[in-house]
């Protein structure tokens, strides 16, 4: 068995620690990806257990389970298998492995060291509610991954795990590994089923009509993240009540989060669900061990790059959705990043904003025009060329994008309160907001810094200008 | 018109046969046709068209919306750093400086002899591994200046065969056996529940 809080060499980033580990658990071998390892550790019991089960059983399991996706937006995987409309057929499954979200590193392990588990997961959804086709869409810039995926598809055909009468039954399903080619937003999953048609990768307008009922070529479609589907073998194998015996009622099992930044071990995790906080993960003694150089923590992105930020004055709170969204902010897809006390905010905050103005997909113009514009302004006040005004147009422009109070976190020293997550927003996806909650948050949690970098610069430039109607 | 080698033009119905609806097969064609030849070439979408049955107009649109697909002649190897928030918190614009200047170009160009294309990046799913690179889509982790400068030598070595040269994604490619494929069938052909699903339903009535 791996030590306590030592990173395993095969797997990049990943850190051993004592917690249950449901999705991780093969991690410490060094063949964990081959079909030999996974048979011998318990492989494929969850399908084979599925089998002789009903599929409305295990669909009831799932259910029962209370599996929060993964993903980002935390849906209860069993609900959503639920929305499939009635005699509609045929029915699909997509698996979203487009992981890109800023600070997110989680799928990529989960393909690269364990495809097969992640196989058996798509079968078991595939069983409980009928989908007969299966389309594992994996990022185009993680070849490893590809590699790994592929060479595990292959010998579970062979072993006859996936195709035709699987393991003697009537269930016939065949997986389809399908590259992405880099789209940030193609990871929203109805950009993703814009791209597996062949089109360019833009969001559709829903509601009204979700995938769940008008999917991938006009049909019930189920879009699941890699986290989620490989939770599901575990939960077949061991039962739903073993898996809420972990973390708590509302945020039931374990889940994978990545905390890179500023910390002493930066790495990914299997945390329990619901109880671990924020300070066990920063500071604790197995996990990433504090800040580096025992400097104090200034701030850190609680849930992907998309999430407002957080800082010392919540370390306290538990990974669980119900305590974080009142606090202004998101879970998203456990991914933390960490910022000390010398950090350059506003040259921080631009990291993320750019990535969000480049992976605009163009089809929302508040989007399109004002994340590019909130990149522009951001470069001047940041290279030292912006004025007191530029500020305010900051916040102009981001509200065009989301109107009305952007969620931000409470700070006591500022006699800030907070304002709950979510937020409105004039555009399809998240990646416009998502343009402006690193701008947001910074802006309102360290405004001093933006002004110290604009002092001086005059704002004669700027004219007013008053429309009479 | 005929763009695709024999071999990669039946590898190319082989992954058409695997949809339901054949443009679903336009971006692995396209990973294709760039593993053929390097980049995406006006014939290879062309090609395409006719094979997936659309225009080559429609086949560019998928095509350009698409980072990694390159429509212009790239270098043996496409650098890419990452400059995200995580790697640019622990120095990836000082990494991307020092590549500039280790390889004389500015960040978006190739080098002269051609090996080298060098491009700023977004995040790339190492984020605890900062700061991390990608060569042809390979990851390198915690890379220091001078860790930079050794992959380059190495990579610049005409004997180095361990990195495959862009346009080549996964070595492995996914191969269903015609024995136990279900098939794909194009949804408007079905209108009934799958057989396990069927069964069971006729056994509770």
């Amino acid at each position: 068995m791996t030590e306590l809080g030592i990173p395993i060499p095969h797997a990049p980033g990943f850190i051993a620690n004592k917690t249950p580990r449901i999705v991780t658990s093969r991690f410490d071998y060094e063949d964990s990806f081959t079909i030999e390892r996974y048979e011998e550790t318990g492989g494929y019991q969850g399908l084979r257990t599925a089998l002789s089960k009903t599929p409305e059983a295990v669909h009831g399991e799932v259910r029962d389970a209370s599996l929060l996706g993964r993903g980002g937006a935390g849906f209860p995987a069993g609900v959503k298998w639920g929305f499939c409309p009635p005699g509609v057929w045929p029915r699909y499954l997509v698996v979203n492995g487009d992981e890109s979200e800023p600070g997110t590193y989680k799928d990529r392990l989960l393909m690269e060291l364990d495809p097969h588990q992640l196989i058996e997961g798509c079968l078991i959804a595939c069983y409980a509610i009928g989908l007969s086709q299966c389309f594992l869409y994996v990022r185009g810039e993680m070849a490893v991954a590809q590699e790994r995926i592929a060479q595990a598809l292959n010998e579970a055909y062979a072993a006859g795990y996936i195709g035709k009468n699987i393991l003697g039954t009537e269930l016939s399903v065949d997986i389809v590994l399908h590259w992405g080619a880099g789209a940030y937003v193609v990871g929203e999953e109805t950009a993703l089923i814009e791209s597996l048609e062949g089109n360019r990768g833009m969001p559709r307008l829903k509601p009204p009509y979700f995938p769940a009922s008008i999917g991938l070529y006009g049909q019930p479609t189920i879009v699941n993240n890699v986290e989620t589907l490989s939770n599901l073998p575990w939960i077949l194998s061991n039962g739903s009540e073993a898996f809420k015996a972990i973390g708590t009622e509302t945020s039931p099992g374990t889940r994978m989060v990545a905390v890179s930044g500023h910390v002493k071990r930066p790495g990914v995790y299997e945390i329990v669900n619901g109880t671990t906080t924020f300070r066990d993960l920063i500071y604790g003694e197995t996990m990433c061990g504090g800040i580096r150089n025992d400097a104090a923590l200034k701030a850190f992105v609680p849930g992907g790059g998309s999430a407002p930020w957080f800082t010392a004055d919540q370390l306290d709170l538990p990974f669980e959705a119900s305590q974080v969204g009142p606090e202004g902010s998101m879970l998203g897809s456990g991914a933390i990043m960490v910022m000390d006390e010398t950090t350059d905010i506003p040259a921080a905050a631009l990291t993320l904003t750019k990535f969000y103005a480049h992976e605009s997909c163009g089809k929302c113009v508040p989007c399109r025009e004002g994340g590019t514009w909130l990149e522009q302004i951001m470069r001047r006040v940041v290279n030292g060329s912006g004025t007191k005004r530029d500020l305010d147009l900051l916040i102009e422009v981001g509200e065009t994008i989301c109107p009305g109070d952007f969620p931000h976190a409470s700070n006591k020293e500022k006699g800030l309160s907070a304002v709950p997550f979510p937020y409105k927003m004039t555009t399809i996806c998240f990646v416009g907001p998502s343009a402006f909650a690193p701008v947001h948050s910074a802006l309102t949690l360290f405004r001093e810094e933006f002004e110290a970098k604009v002092a001086g610069n005059s704002d004669r430039n700027y004219v007013e200008v008053t429309i009479n109607a | 018109m005929t763009f695709f080698t024999e071999e990669n033009l039946e590898l190319a119905h082989e992954i058409i046969g695997r949809y339901p609806k054949q443009r679903s097969a336009m971006i692995p064609l396209l990973h294709l046709a760039q593993e053929q030849s390097g980049w995406v070439t006006e014939e290879a979408m062309k090609q395409i068209g006719v094979l997936v049955g659309t225009s080559s107009a429609e086949v560019l649109g998928t095509c350009s919306f698409y980072e990694m697909f390159k429509r212009h002649e790239v270098g043996k190897y496409v650098v890419n750093i990452c400059t995200t928030m995580s790697c640019a918190l622990l120095g990836a614009e000082e990494l991307l400086e020092h590549a500039e200047t280790r390889l004389g170009i500015k960040a978006g160009s190739t080098t002269s002899d051609g090996l080298f294309t060098l491009e700023g990046a977004e995040c790339q799913a190492a984020c605890t591994e900062a700061p991390c690179l990608q060569v042809n889509y390979r990851h390198q982790y915690r890379v220091t200046p001078s860790d930079f400068d050794q992959l380059i030598d190495e990579l610049a070595d005409p004997n180095n065969e361990e990195t495959p040269r862009h346009g080549v994604l996964a070595q492995i490619r996914q191969h269903i056996p015609v024995e136990r494929s279900v098939g794909a069938v194009h949804p408007d052909l079905v209108n009934v529940p799958p057989v396990w699903i069927e069964e069971k339903k006729e056994a509770n009535s």
